[in-house]
């Protein structure tokens, strides 16, 4: 029989543990076409974080170092400081990248570091079982906000990418969304040159990466994505936040 | 009155947390601790407390801001495990030098790396010399009668140390046993007002709260932190007799089981105790005249009492869920010897490392240290000091 679909050699050939529906899955196949496509298969170092995707390391079929929980971007930079011909990416979820790990974010990205960091905002802390993210939404349920985010209370919720994009370091900055075959598309073209930034030392690349977390959320995977539809994106808006090659071509 | 109940570890440390009703809980969630201050904010969310609840970015900010709010005169309280009370390390300290008796829920968790999230000791046991009082607990009642009791201990005016209520993850934190709660006016009355002698925006007593202390009067606060912790044990066992007036439940700086006649003993803490008392009962059956220790209070620790219950031990073993790294043996193993150095030199003292990681413990894996020390009463000969047991070699 011919083989029509088959996982990009960058995956390794375990089944995923995320939840069905999650988006997680999604994201990490487009890295790994990514890699592929690049052919950087051999070169490209991974750095996991803690957070669902704490078991990256088991399905990007590069070498992987496991960081402490947000302190990926500081550990990718001693990689990549260390071997400047390496590719090294981080994959983080909001929590790791967004909260506990917010300075290493912004002074990686403040540094101008010659990575590429893939960061999935689902709006929740998943892995703890659906606690507040600093991007939860107001009036988002979770189990630290049974009745709603409330402004008075915990804030507003964190726009990364508007923030990052406000300092000279980052080459490239892009919001994404995994929530329908268009987007996929998008999010895709994003990761390539997010990458492919790197390869041309172009420095600090950033795809933010709208994501789906059925199970805290509480709704169907169909479900979530309507809900990331029509709740995420309007306060997250789709688009390329900074792009260093735009800029210089105006 | 009493009321029975079931309920988990963290259920049980969140009611205690209800009822106490604290005027600050910060919080960062962390496996196997993430319940208590998700339990807690549903409390906050019900108006059933009057707490302002703060879900911070990280542990760091979390232990900063019950630092802060203790400072500013408010009762704290917080939960975490492993790697979160790691960030909270430089925190640690801070609160318990500037004498802010914070309240933390410490539920034990191996420490990365490599990451684990199953039960160890490897957390609690690294922040031993931070200058927090430790109390350990052997399950789901214990955690709670020793959060209650934390509040007060640390608050106490011959004290002001902040406090860690240590218990299992998983094994206590997740389990559910039967359980009797106090009523929530009872509790309220025991902890009383928090009302510090110094506070932030005192108007009549103008403060600064951690200022730079240099080389005049940096040893001397250090000294005057060191008395602080030697004072808590008295106030402890105070704290515990009045605990034990309105609950009977009796506790003290560590539980003595079987211990009247023992010649074989081990010290042990937290929930192992519970198979391993297994142990101790069916050896007794046997006419062995076996014993255990099980540690409640470990920092401070009880060194004079500690002795005086082991002094007509001939063998013991201490068994550390969390090891030392200095090519010698555990922490508990370290202050047990220490203890029994030039106070009760004859007792043969052996060390057992196990469970890293939440490596299960049988009862098999207990009674084999129990054969070891009738061996070693009988023969006098110790052999190897430092062992490991539930490992693969
Ligand atoms: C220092 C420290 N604090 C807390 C945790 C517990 N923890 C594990 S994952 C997680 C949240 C992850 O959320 P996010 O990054 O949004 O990823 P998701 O699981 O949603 O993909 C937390 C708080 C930890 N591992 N280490
Ligand atoms: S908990 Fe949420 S983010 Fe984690 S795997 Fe499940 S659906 Fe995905």
């Amino acid at each position: 029989m011919a083989i029509v679909f088959q996982k990009p050699k960058a995956l390794s050939d375990v089944p995923l543990h995320y939840c069905p529906g999650c988006t997680h899955g999604i994201v990490h196949r487009l890295v790994a076409e990514v890699i592929d496509e690049l052919g950087i298969e051999g070169s490209t170092i991974g750095v996991a974080p803690v957070g669902c995707a704490v078991f990256a390391y088991n399905y990007f079929n590069c070498d992987m170092q496991e960081a402490a929980h947000g302190r990926a971007p500081a550990v990718a930079t001693g990689i990549k400081r260390a071997n400047p011909e390496n590719i090294v990416f981080t994959y983080q979820g909001d929590g790791d990248l967004a909260a506990i790990g917010t300075a290493e974010t912004v002074h990686a990205a403040a540094r101008g570091e010659n990575i590429t960091i893939i960061f999935i905002n689902n709006a929740i802390y998943g892995m703890t079982g659906g606690q507040m993210a600093p991007t939860t939404l107001v009036g988002q349920v979770t189990q630290t906000s049974p009745y709603g985010r409330k402004v008075e209370a915990q804030g507003y919720p964190i726009r990364m990418s508007e923030m990052l994009s406000t300092l000279e370091g980052p080459s490239y900055i892009k919001r994404c969304s995994v929530d329908s075959i268009k987007n996929i598309n998008d999010t895709k073209r994003a990761i390539k040159k997010a990458f492919q930034n790197q390869i041309d030392k172009k420095g600090f690349s950033l795809v933010e990466v709208l994501s789906t977390c059925p199970t805290n959320w509480g709704l169907s995977p169909v479900e979530a994505l309507d809900w990331l539809r029509e709740n995420m994106i309007p306060h997250y808006p789709l688009g390329t936040y900074k792009d260093i090659d735009a800029e210089q071509k105006a | 009155m009493a009321k029975r109940d079931r309920l988990s570890g963290n259920e049980a440390v969140a009611v205690a947390m209800r009822q106490i009703n604290p005027d600050v809980v910060a919080a960062f969630p962390i496996t196997p601790s993430t319940e208590v201050p998700q339990y807690f904010a549903s409390f906050v969310a019900d108006g059933k407390v009057d707490t302002e609840f703060i879900p911070v970015e990280s542990e760091h900010s979390a232990m900063s801001a019950c630092i802060g709010a203790q400072a500013a005169g408010a009762r704290t309280i917080t939960a975490t495990s492993a790697n979160g009370l790691a960030l909270m390390w430089e925190m640690l300290y801070i609160a318990a030098s500037s004498r802010l008796p914070v309240t933390l829920a410490a539920v034990n968790r191996a420490l990365s790396g490599p990451i684990n999230i199953n039960n160890d000791h490897s957390d609690t046991m690294g922040a031993r010399d931070s200058g927090w009082i430790q109390l350990y607990g052997e399950n789901n009642q214990e955690a709670y009668d020793n959060l209650i009791q934390a509040v007060k201990i640390g608050e106490h005016p011959d004290v002001m140390l902040p406090v860690m209520d240590c218990y299992d993850g998983f094994i206590t934190s997740h389990a559910v046993e039967n359980i009797e709660l106090l009523e929530d006016d009872e509790v309220k009355a025991f902890v009383g007002e928090y009302n510090p002698d110094f506070y932030l925006n005192d108007r009549e007593n103008p403060i600064s709260v951690g200022p730079l202390d240099s080389v005049s009067h940096y040893f001397e606060h250090k000294r005057l932190q060191a008395e602080a912790m030697k004072n808590a044990k008295k106030v402890i066992l105070e704290v515990a007799a009045e605990f034990e007036k309105l609950t009977g439940r009796k506790y003290g700086l560590f539980e003595e089981y079987m211990m009247e006649d023992a010649e074989i003993a081990i010290v042990v803490i937290n929930s192992t105790a519970g198979t391993a008392k297994e142990v101790v009962k069916s050896l007794r059956a046997k006419g062995v005249k076996a014993g255990l220790i099980k540690i409640r209070v470990y920092r401070p620790f009880p060194v004079d009492e500690i002795v005086k219950a082991l002094k007509k031990v001939k063998a013991l073993a201490v068994l550390d869920k969390c090891d030392s790294f200095n090519a010698a043996g555990g922490p508990l193993f370290t202050d047990v010897t220490s203890a029994l150095y030039g106070r009760a030199d004859g007792i043969k003292v052996i060390n057992y490392i196990y469970g890293l990681g939440g490596r299960d413990v049988k009862t098999d894996d207990i009674e084999k240290v129990y054969e070891r020390l009738a061996d070693i009463a009988k023969t006098g000969s110790v052999g190897e000091i430092y062992n490991y047991f539930g490992v693969r070699e």
